[in-house]
């Protein structure tokens, strides 16, 4: 659009009112607080910054975790471990992400106590198989999903950033190649876990992650890297970012460590998953060996990304889930015209829509994650739980903050943040799997 | 956790299927045109069906089988049982026709009703009658603590006078279970059920209504007038409970309702598949897609309410599963039902539009899926007063509170 007249004086008193002049002059009434990026809060102490991971002499031959038998009968009942598991993520969720998070949004960081209260749970171990440290025998999606169910209640951003090296670790045993589990998984089951993501997503319009412009050339030694990513979940706090380029106009994936020269971070706050710390990763040139690809032969991109639609699915579940507990006992107290606003069918009803619509997601997921548990073809049950969470988790999002009415739109309560969170569930690719 | 139909419902699923694809979709416009006439294709086939029944080892499947399961038989684990199985099997008649699914002799609403409160004489006397219920009257639908209907002790007789309306099968079956008031001043509580077998003088079907839909289905309006039943007709307890009277009634809709959820999840995948391959044939790609917004649009929206039956019908699995381990499932039914019977219609009426002037015409099948559709999200409480069970469950809520 052409600038007329009124757009340059307009532009003008832009220029004008950000003048540090003002500020020094002490012509402002007030300060506005500076954003900042918290990128390594919480995770500089810990965080093994500039770690190199060396090639491991006597690697151990690839490992993959075998499946589980399908069970002779329909059955919605959690076994004893995924129980347990269940009810610790959802004590921690609730003692400490919970009331850690609107901090840790404001803050566009994670707080040393979440982290630090986490990092006890050896969540990562649950990812890697026994022979590399961990405790993992079995693939288990249904229990990545109640964890990101769980976690999600608690606060998705939170949720996000700690299984983000869940899922570099899961990705790894799931698809690495011996080298390169021995290489990497040990470190994920050590006190200090490295720090690591997924970075799929591109800063484009209608996206498409079989459509990459992120590229990877072969070179004499191995590949050279080039493109930008985007919301990458942790990019700059990240050791190691698994990072989706085309190569041969097939897309794959790669294994790079973030020393790696060429490699570009630059914090790119979003909406929500603050306490994430999205960030935008530009490659330039960045080379990397031959054995940074992820995978061989079975390397299956298609089915890599569905894992990581069934975590996502988990984590709109979790926060759906948060949205309903909270508006329930709000509109039970909540008077107007002489009677809770729960008497209303009005408002009564969105309830009751916000929990079909919540178990309709659970539901879906949790079958797609049943037949990737015991081997069978979930691509189609993954899409199809996606696209529904896609549309469901937004419309719990959105009726939570109307059912709070003014309440919903402050800060007072978290349900302005769950819908800001809730947002990412459809336009977010990278950082997760299952 | 598993969600996939357990392999021993195999056959069920698998007979259920061929009596709808062989039996009912042949018959299925010819019934939709000429309403009221007696589908006799049928009688031949619920022989067979009984057959199939009585020679199941687990109990069989059906309306009069509901609810028996689950009432606690003690045995420890996971069941799938009748409910599950009369769910599954419904899914797939409906798949050929709600209409004359709903017709089919001995699988009426009135026998779940038997077999949710008869007790054992009732249920050797009439669990082999095709019954008709009664609830609705031209005054009341779905607030059905208020009928007017009563029911007047003398002697060894009940005396029923009322109107009913909305009878499914009321003309074509044995008995009509009526609810009828033992007191009207004693509200919901003294709202009993009878049976009233078929030929009792004072009981007139009066017309049978022209419907929207399931049109092979009849549809009764039945006046009582002195109408003279044995006191062995009321089922369950004749004592007047504020505690327990009506919701023992209610009680039967918990089983019910994922039955009804399965028959709109028929219907919907009946029009699902046409409609898919009605579409293919015109070459778009209905692939699933990570990214959908660049499909086209036709390709994502089928996905989406593919999406939308699969949750229904999941739902309405965890609904009869729960039924099935003995575990309470008011609200879970009700959820079922609700998300069942909106998806239903949503899915039916997207497939006439999706296929244009094809699929509005009666070449196919289409629009009568979509007329047929609505019903399921009336009949065995409505979208709303779904809803509204819901949300008292969930709110804490009772009756008099959230109205």
């Amino acid at each position: 659009m052409t600038r007329d007249p009124i757009g340059i004086a307009l532009s003008m008193m832009n220029r004008l009112a950000a003048n540090p002049l003002l500020d020094r002059l002490g012509l402002r009434t007030t300060t506005e607080r500076t954003a900042y990026h918290g990128t390594r809060i919480g995770f500089r102490t810990l965080a093994l910054a500039g770690q190199e991971f060396n090639r491991v002499a006597n690697w151990l031959p690839k490992k993959r975790l075998p499946g589980r038998p399908a069970s002779e009968l329909f059955d919605l009942t959690l076994d004893e471990d995924q129980q347990m598991i269940v009810d610790s993520l959802h004590r921690l969720s609730r003692d400490t992400l919970r009331p850690g998070a609107a901090e840790a949004d404001e803050a566009g960081a994670m707080p040393a106590a979440v982290f630090e209260a986490t990092a006890a749970l050896g969540l990562t171990l649950y990812a890697v198989p026994t022979e590399f440290g961990g405790v993992a025998e079995a693939q288990s999606p249904v229990t990545s999903v109640l964890i990101a169910e769980q976690l999600g209640w608690g606060d998705m951003g939170l949720a996000i950033a700690l299984l983000a090296p869940f899922s570099v670790a899961q990705a790894i045993t799931r698809w690495g190649t011996g080298e390169q589990q021995s290489r990497y998984l040990p470190a994920f089951c050590e006190a200090e876990p490295p720090v690591a993501t997924i970075a799929v997503d591109e800063p484009q319009a209608l996206f498409d992650p079989l459509e990459l412009t992120t590229r990877a050339d072969i070179t004499p030694s191995g590949y050279r890297l080039n493109g930008q990513k985007n919301a990458v979940i942790l990019g700059a706090a990240s050791d190691i970012l698994l990072v989706a380029a085309s190569l041969h106009g097939q897309p794959r994936l790669f294994i790079v460590e973030a020393a790696t020269t060429g490699l570009a971070c630059q914090p790119d706050p979003t909406m929500g998953l603050r306490a994430a710390q999205p960030a935008t990763l530009t490659l330039t040139n960045v080379d990397v060996s031959a054995d940074a690809l992820l995978g061989d032969d079975d390397f299956d991109y298609q089915a890599f990304l569905d894992m990581g639609a069934l975590l996502r699915c988990g984590l709109a579940i979790g926060t759906s889930q948060a949205v309903l507990d909270y508006v329930i006992p709000f509109c039970n107290d909540r008077q107007a015209f002489g009677e809770p606003i729960s008497h209303r069918q009005s408002v009564a009803f969105m309830i009751s829509n916000l929990a079909i619509e919540t178990d309709s997601m659970r539901m879906l997921t949790w079958r797609a994650a049943s037949r990737a548990e015991t081997g069978q073809a979930f691509h189609r049950e993954a899409c199809l739980a996606k696209l529904l969470c896609n549309e469901k988790a937004m419309e719990v999002g959105t009726n939570g903050v109307q059912l709070l009415g003014g309440h919903g739109f402050v800060k007072e309560h978290p349900v302005e943040r769950w819908y800001r969170d809730l947002r990412s569930v459809a336009t977010h690719i990278g950082g997760v799997h299952a | 956790m598993y969600l996939e139909i357990p392999k021993k419902f195999t056959p069920i699923v698998h007979q259920a299927r061929q009596v709808a694809r062989e039996v009912f979709r042949p018959i299925s416009r010819k019934y939709d045109r000429a309403e009221h006439a007696y589908p006799k294709e049928l009688d031949m086939f619920s022989s067979i069906m009984d057959g199939m029944n009585d020679g199941a080892p687990d109990g069989g499947a059906g309306a009069g089988k509901l609810a028996r399961s689950g009432s606690g038989n003690g045995a420890a684990g996971n069941r799938n049982g009748t409910n599950m199985k009369t769910v599954l099997g419904l899914t797939e008649l409906c798949w050929g026709d709600v209409g004359l699914a709903l017709s089919i002799p001995r699988q009426g609403l009135g026998n779940s009703a038997i077999a949710a409160v008869a007790n054992e004489e009732q249920l050797a006397r009439l669990g082999n009658t095709w019954a008709a219920m009664a609830i609705t009257e031209p005054g009341t639908g779905s607030d059905t603590a208020a009928i007017r209907t009563t029911a007047t002790e003398d002697g060894d007789h009940y005396v029923i006078n009322g109107e009913k309306i909305y009878v499914t099968a009321g003309e074509r079956a044995n008995a009509v279970v009526v609810w009828a008031s033992l007191d009207r001043n004693k509200g919901r509580a003294a709202i009993k059920s009878f049976v009233v077998e078929k030929g009792t003088p004072g009981m007139t079907v009066e017309r049978l209504e022209k419907k929207l839909g399931i049109r092979a289905s009849d549809t009764a309006a039945i006046r009582f007038e002195n109408c003279r039943v044995p006191k062995d007709n009321l089922l369950g307890d004749p004592e007047v409970s504020v505690d327990k009277g009506f919701a023992g009634a209610m009680q039967t809709f918990d089983n019910t309702r994922p039955v009804v959820a399965g028959m709109a999840i028929g219907v919907a995948r009946a029009a699902l598949e046409r409609t898919r391959e009605i579409i293919e044939q015109t070459g778009v790609d209905l692939g699933y897609h990570t990214q959908t917004w660049t499909q086209p649009a036709v390709s994502r929206e089928l996905q989406l309410l593919e999406a939308e039956l699969e949750a229904a019908r999941l739902l309405t699995l965890r609904a009869a599963w729960m039924a099935d381990n003995g575990q309470p499932n008011s609200r879970e039914a009700s959820m079922a039902k609700a998300k069942a019977g909106r998806v239903g219609n949503t899915v039916t009426l997207r497939c006439v539009e999706l296929c244009g002037s094809l699929g509005y015409g009666e070449t196919e099948l289409l629009e009568k899926w979509a007329r047929d559709s609505k019903i399921l999200d009336i009949f065995e409480g409505t979208q709303q007063i779904q809803l509204l069970i819901i949300a008292r469950r969930l709110l804490g809520k009772s009756s008099a509170e959230l109205k």
